[in-house]
């Protein structure tokens, strides 16, 4: 990047190490934190929308349905969240690929799985396959972000739902009293109360989908925790002009701070929002700060 | 080759005893089976030893954080920050290459870049940290008068300790705390996908889900046996903890005494 | 039988693709971390012996070529989901890989694979052996019955043997010599060999688009392009 760096054998300590800290290599490692936080810019709120709906469907009074919901919920729960990232992002690529092949291809009459190999017509094959690189980067990005959507979704809901009977009945009952309908009910009484119930479930929750970024390594994004592998490794003179032994651990080790203060940041920042909400409020915490206030 | 064969061949595979060659071709459900259930083996391992060295850590940061003492408290407080803090999949990374280079200045560390005893070090802190937390808050949310009246008894020091304040902690944690063991369970599944490397192809469930996964290019056969047996083993996690709880609430009169309920938070 | 009337099957489907307009742009995958056959150079791109090698092919047989990397434990499933269409990542001929997909002709001869170890005297049936997950080497030291421990990626099998985590690790030559004399590692004089040549990995269904890489190769082949190509990144022996 800067002018001296053409020959990085002869340069000082702290020169070397602007030069290497500046290849491009190290810019795709720098750019690859933005794909984290895209990542989660995205997942949170669809992931929100997934809980969302995924409360109200187990609330729902009629049986089947609301199973259908906590069923959503007792699942996700029950397995490990790594093992629905991997199976998600082939059943979930797999499913879009059925699906398309049975509207494109009626005609295809061979089974769909022929030993190892799956395989659907070519019109139907998502991205196709002489799409540009992008689409394909873009796809699979999309591929992980739904995955984290309905993994983290499913939290959510238990935690909406959770705070969608934390709503105090009598509130309800008052609503009805006035002759508002159920769905009013549900709109003007309770999904405006509901979230301070539910803001510590979901800040706690925030924090764990920070905290399952890395997972990302695992769908075949090339993210953060790729890069400090490729560019921790043992570099030999013959292929680098930086050659360095095995650095992992210090790389490793900017990546825990970078999630360590991550997290701290969250919870800062978090702690003010709660604080802002529960004024006011006619719960405990409200109740503290009206007494701190006298 | 019946299924009970491949029982036979394969049921300790994880643990290096039996058939050695991992099937490579016409792979059955009962192979699958099979060898996923064998892969069980280490997370129940990884998950049992760290839960029980894990609480007494707990105990330790819990009443270390409540200290008065600054010297007490920083360090317990750091602690726990340091492993909520940051992904337990960057830890195992982390931990790997770190004992590695400690390996190379002192060789007391050798055995521990293996998976069995390094990931348990790991996963101990982790699940310490987690419910010295959990404990920390069911501490400060003990009764001022058990602890008045522990006093009035004549209670004092290590008895009190010991016969008060101690089992209304545990008590009171107890719905978090089941929560927490339960995803410790899930958490083993990342040992080896993180830096620790699988000797003689023996790994733990998840290892041979994503094999088969891998050479049958059909994910909706591995996967769905091992969320089976995870819901099997949360559900063996919840029994046993609904039977402490009993335990741990028979004082109480019969209408106070809380059914154990982890329904609230499901995430740690 | 059937087997063969299905393959023609989808030759024929495949064909009519081609007219459509398809692989107007041809995805190469390869791993990007197997210096000296593929690597991340350090402007970030895909460099090395193949990266060459594949851009001279893809202009012989006027072809428009992408560069993609991938995991190379996951490499094969992804060629045939189509996330690529070739794999050009060092990948030895073998039976077993043979029967999932199809490989063009070698473009580099059989090479023996070799042990690096940190002592040379070392009895490779009694240590614990590395290699990289679903290699050739992984498979034969499985099939030996010896000791052997996985890694992903061919980096750690030699971390691992610097950290003395293995004995040794068994790879391809040309990956391991460049490693030679760092760190007191040796090559053992002990060689295996294992594996045809190294060739391009197709799908089976695509027999069109590897009909024109044969054709690129033996043309590279011929008039001694490839043996340049070969001995300039020391990957292998050259053609006779």
């Amino acid at each position: 990047m800067f002018s001296y760096c053409i020959d990085p054998e002869v340069l000082g300590q702290f020169r070397w190490l602007s030069c290497y800290l500046t290849t491009g290599k190290h810019f795709a490692f720098y750019g690859s934190f933005a794909t984290v936080l895209i990542l989660l810019a995205i997942t949170a709120p669809t992931a929100l929308a997934f809980g969302f709906g995924g409360a109200s469907i187990a609330r729902s009074r009629i049986g089947p349905i609301s199973w259908i919901g906590k069923g959503y919920i007792a699942i996700v729960r029950g397995v490990p969240d790594i093992a629905f990232f991997l199976f998600f992002v082939i059943a979930l690529d797999q499913a879009f690929e059925f699906a398309r092949h049975k509207v494109i291809c009626p005609e295809w009459n061979e089974p769909i799985r022929q030993g190892s190999d799956f395989i659907v017509c070519k019109a139907a094959k998502l991205p196709l396959g002489n799409a540009p690189q992008w689409i394909h980067e873009t796809y699979g990005f999309f591929l992980a972000v739904l995955t984290f959507a309905i993994v983290f979704g499913a939290f959510a809901a238990n935690v909406i739902f959770g705070a969608m009977r934390a709503v105090p009945k009598a509130q309800l009952e008052t609503a009805e009293a006035y002759g508002m309908s159920r769905r009013q009910t549900f709109w003007r009484i309770l999904v405006p109360q509901m979230w301070v119930f539910a803001l510590p479930g979901l800040s706690n929750l925030w924090m764990v989908l920070i905290k399952a970024t890395p997972l990302l390594f695992l769908l075949g994004v090339e993210d953060i925790v790729y890069w400090a592998r490729e560019l921790g490794s043992t570099k030999n003179a013959k292929f680098t002009s930086y050659p360095h032994g095995d650095w992992r651990m210090q790389y490793f080790f900017f990546l825990l701070v970078f999630y360590l203060a991550f997290t701290k940041v969250s919870e800062v920042v978090l702690d003010r929002i709660m604080k802002r909400l529960t004024h006011g409020q006619a719960t405990a915490g409200g109740e503290a700060q009206r007494k701190a206030a006298v | 080759m019946s299924c009970w064969e491949t029982v036979a061949d394969y049921a300790f595979r994880s643990i290096g005893f039996g058939e050695r060659l991992l099937p490579r071709s016409d792979f059955t459900i009962c192979q699958q089976a099979t060898l996923i259930g064998s892969g069980m083996i280490w997370n129940v391992y990884f998950g049992v030893v760290a839960l029980f060295s894990g609480f007494v850590m707990a105990t330790v940061l819990a009443l270390g954080k409540a200290s008065q003492s600054f010297w007490l408290r920083k360090p317990s407080e750091w602690f726990i920050f340091l492993f909520r803090g940051s992904p337990l999949f960057i830890q195992f990374f982390f931990a790997y290459f770190l004992f590695l280079n400690l390996k190379q200045a002192v060789p007391i560390f050798s055995p521990f870049t293996a998976a069995w005893l390094g990931a348990l070090v790991v996963l101990f802190c982790n699940t310490a940290a987690y419910s010295g937390e959990i404990f920390y808050g069911a501490l400060l949310s003990i009764p001022r008068g058990d602890i008045e009246a522990a006093d009035a008894y004549g209670f004092s020091g290590m008895t009190r300790f010991r016969k008060i304040t101690w089992p209304t902690m545990l008590r009171l944690a107890w719905p978090a705390y089941t929560n927490e063991s339960i995803f410790l369970f899930h958490a083993t599944t990342l040992v080896f996908f993180s830096g620790f490397p699988a000797y003689q192809q023996k790994g733990d469930a998840l290892y041979y889900a994503n094999y088969f996964a891998d050479k049958t290019f059909n994910p909706f056969v591995p996967y769905p046996i091992l969320a089976g047996y995870f819901i099997m083993l949360s559900l063996i996690i919840i029994g046993f903890f609904g039977l402490m709880n009993k335990r741990l609430n028979r004082h109480l009169p019969q209408e106070e005494r809380r059914k154990l309920r982890i329904r609230p938070n499901m995430i740690r | 039988m059937k087997k063969l009337i299905l393959s023609t099957a989808a030759l024929a489907i495949s064909a009519g693709m081609a007219m459509a307009g398809s692989h107007s742009v041809v995805r190469m995958g390869t791993e990007g971390a197997y210096a000296p056959w593929n690597f991340i150079n350090d402007a970030g791109e895909v460099d090395g012996f193949e990266r060459e090698l594949g851009d001279e092919l893809c202009e012989r047989a006027a072809l428009t070529c992408e560069w993609v990397t991938n995991e190379w434990d996951s490499i094969i499933p992804n060629l045939v989901s189509g996330n690529y269409d070739t794999i050009i990542a060092g990948m030895s001929v073998t039976d077993e890989r043979d029967e999932v997909i199809d490989f063009t002709m070698a473009y580099t001869p059989p090479d023996p694979s070799v042990f690096l170890a940190m002592d040379s005297g070392l009895d490779v049936t009694s240590g614990v052996i590395a290699a990289q997950t679903a290699t050739i080497q992984a498979a034969f030291i499985a099939n030996a019955g010896w000791s052997l421990v996985e890694f992903s990626t061919p980096e750690e099998t030699v971390a691992a043997v610097r950290n003395g985590e293995a004995d040794a690790v068994l790879a391809d030559q040309s990956y391991l010599a460049s490693f030679a004399g760092q760190d007191g590692l040796v090559l053992l004089e002990r060689q295996e060999q294992i594996g045809g040549g190294v060739g391009m990995g197709i799908r089976e269904s695509d027999g069109e688009l590897r009909e024109k890489f044969n054709a690129a190769i033996q043309s590279m082949k011929d008039d001694g392009t490839l043996n340049t190509l070969i001995e300039k990144w020391e990957v292998a022996s050259t053609f006779q």
